[in-house]
């Protein structure tokens, strides 16, 4: 029960990581039809510059960025994802403006090619000695290590804890907060109707004198800040830092996709979805089955949904894309 | 001066030439209409006007000011409003938001609240449907809703790529009795039709565009009577 308990905790914190870096794949697929292979660097340059950061204002705080007992008062993990957050913002919207602006007008493959070069790109940009280096860090903590709830199930031997850390709320509470603000953003301003207009034609979303380029723009950004907060998040959770090239991060870049593919690609309400549904699948079937197959769990449930239902579990003909 | 005067303009699509050497002008309070055949270049001719396109050569001046090869948006901000072939409903959002993107580029709120309920009083049929998604509605209620968010954006000039599209006969009249009314509140326009018939009736003046060339020009009641006319485009034998 408890063990049971205590997976549907995670799933749903890692689910609304999965989901926050789905949105972008998502919205930049529905205005632009292809997939930003560069998205999920984005994720890890939102790690690794919120490492950069907490690492750099620690110790002018008199703590030691190496000691788990140091923590910070908890503006500076709020500084620190906002920082964060800003910083990605620009580098999407630099990416957007210097690589895939100018293929506007290109063939789909072109800009899919660009888009794993501007991957590769970051990546090893990113594993140089003078910017985040090639070696594995550790996350200074940023948060208490609270236990918000432990229950005690079973006694004597059997005795099994269940524990609500801070660290599982504050995920889900962040996540869940920027996703609400992007549904409101999406469904409910006159951005998002232009937006939706783009992601359905962008000749005609012009004629009705919207700013296509800066539309777009807009769009890259707001997924790049959430990709960053995924980031920022993430590794609160798993502090224990790869390299920017390591492949973990391009797997969790490549499950949040799946997410995005499940969900209906293009449509904002199921790249939510399909998050959780992801999370779900992984966790639990690490939990009943085996750990060592909780990447192929994902890989299955999406061959089965290509198979059963090939636009997503959100999508159809008359989908609200963005 | 013209509202509007495109000059001598040659429009490609890779190798296809689709227009060569193009004039025409719209004067302030005109009804001009373009007729011409399948393929001929009129929808070519809009979209280079509207900035979708950049023409190879010539000039396109809308109140005196260059305007050829765009951008869309700023031209559309300008009040040279297009309403493209095949409505350009965005059919995943509500009615209401398709209005609303007509009057995109404006915040004169109260101005636009008044202007909605006069577009609408226009189409009493979209207003039932304001919540609806856009591409549930039939041919004929697209369009309606296509003609009413342009007049949100206030044109000035009121380009119209075949309204009459696949509509039933009662609702084609319906469109053209429309299009009379908003030309007698003071916004000019250049409609595209192959219904040549209808056209050269609501039309003061009219081009006769083949295979990206204007043939014809003069008051519509002149083409109208014309031989070439009736029978290339009036079914007159
Ligand atoms: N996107 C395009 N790519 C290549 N050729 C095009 C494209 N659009 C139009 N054409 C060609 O340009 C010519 C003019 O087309 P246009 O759409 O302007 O004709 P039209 O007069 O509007 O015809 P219709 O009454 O059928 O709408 C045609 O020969 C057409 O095949
Ligand atoms: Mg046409």
């Amino acid at each position: 029960m408890s063990d049971f308990a205590q997976t549907l905790i995670t799933a749903i914190a890692i689910g609304s990581l999965y989901a926050l870096i789905a949105l972008g794949y998502t919205m930049v697929y529905g205005i632009l039809k292809f997939i930003n292979f560069a998205h999920s660097d984005i994720v890890v340059l939102g790690a690794w510059s919120s490492y950069t950061l907490a690492s750099r204002i620690l110790p002018k705080l008199g703590l030691n960025p190496h000691n788990p007992e140091s923590v910070p008062p908890i503006w500076v993990a709020a500084v620190v994802l906002l920082a964060a957050m800003v910083f990605c913002g620009a580098v999407g919207f630099t990416i957007e403006r210097l690589a895939y602006r100018p293929l506007r007008r290109a063939p789909r493959l072109n800009v899919l090619i660009t888009a794993i070069g501007v991957s590769l790109l970051l990546q090893n940009v990113g594993q140089l000695d003078y910017v985040f280096g090639a070696s594995p860090q550790k996350m200074p903590p940023l948060l208490p290590s609270w236990e918000l709830a432990s229950f005690t199930f079973g006694e004597g031997e059997t005795a099994r804890r269940l524990v609500i850390g801070l660290v599982d709320v504050v995920i889900f509470a962040t996540a869940t907060s920027l996703m609400l603000m992007m549904q409101y953003l999406v469904f409910h301003t006159k951005l998002g109707v232009a937006m939706r207009a783009v992601s359905f034609n962008t000749d005609t979303a012009a004629l009705m004198g919207i700013p296509v380029d800066r539309v777009v723009s807009f769009t890259f950004v707001l997924g790049s800040t959430l990709a960053a907060a995924a980031g920022f998040l993430y590794v609160m959770k798993y502090p224990g830092m790869n390299q920017p090239a390591h492949t973990i991060w391009v797997l969790l870049g490549l499950k949040a996709f799946v997410a995005a593919v499940i969900g209906g690609i293009g449509n904002v309400r199921g790249a939510v979805l399909g998050g959780f549904v992801i999370a779900f699948v992984e966790q639990f079937g690490a939990f009943y089955i085996s750990t060592n197959y909780r990447d192929v769990y994902v890989f299955t449930l999406l061959i089965v949904i290509l198979l059963v239902k090939p636009s997503g579990l959100l999508g159809s003909p008359l989908r609200e894309k963005v | 001066m013209s509202l509007l005067k495109v000059d001598n303009i040659s429009v490609s699509y890779g190798a296809i030439q689709a227009l060569r050497g193009c004039s025409l002008r719209v004067d302030e309070g005109e009804i001009v209409t373009l007729i011409g055949g399948n393929g001929a270049g009129k929808s070519t001719m809009l979209r280079t006007i509207s900035g979708l396109l950049k023409p190879k050569q010539g000039t396109i001046e809308f109140e005196g000011k260059p305007i050829q090869g765009g951008p869309p948006h700023l031209i559309a901000q300008s009040g040279l409003v297009h309403v493209p072939e095949g409505r350009g409903i965005f059919a995943n959002l509500t009615v209401a938001e398709n209005l609303s993107l007509g009057a995109y580029s404006r915040s004169d709120h109260d101005q636009i609240r008044k202007d909605r309920e006069q577009a609408l009083d226009l189409f009493p049929r979209v207003r039932e449907r304001l919540k609806q998604a856009a591409g549930t509605l039939s041919g004929g209620e697209q369009q309606m809703v296509a003609i009413a968010r342009a007049l949100l954006a206030r044109p000035k000039l009121l380009m119209l790529d075949e309204p009459s599209l696949g509509l039933a006969p009662q609702v084609v009249q319906t469109i053209f009795q429309v299009i009379r009314e908003i030309n007698k509140t003071g916004t000019t326009i250049l409609l595209v039709e192959q219904n040549a018939a209808m056209a050269l009736k609501v039309a003061h003046r009219a081009y006769v565009i083949e295979v990206g060339s204007i043939e014809m020009e003069g008051p519509a009641a002149d083409l109208a009577s014309s031989d070439e006319v009736r029978k290339a485009y009036l079914g007159a034998h």
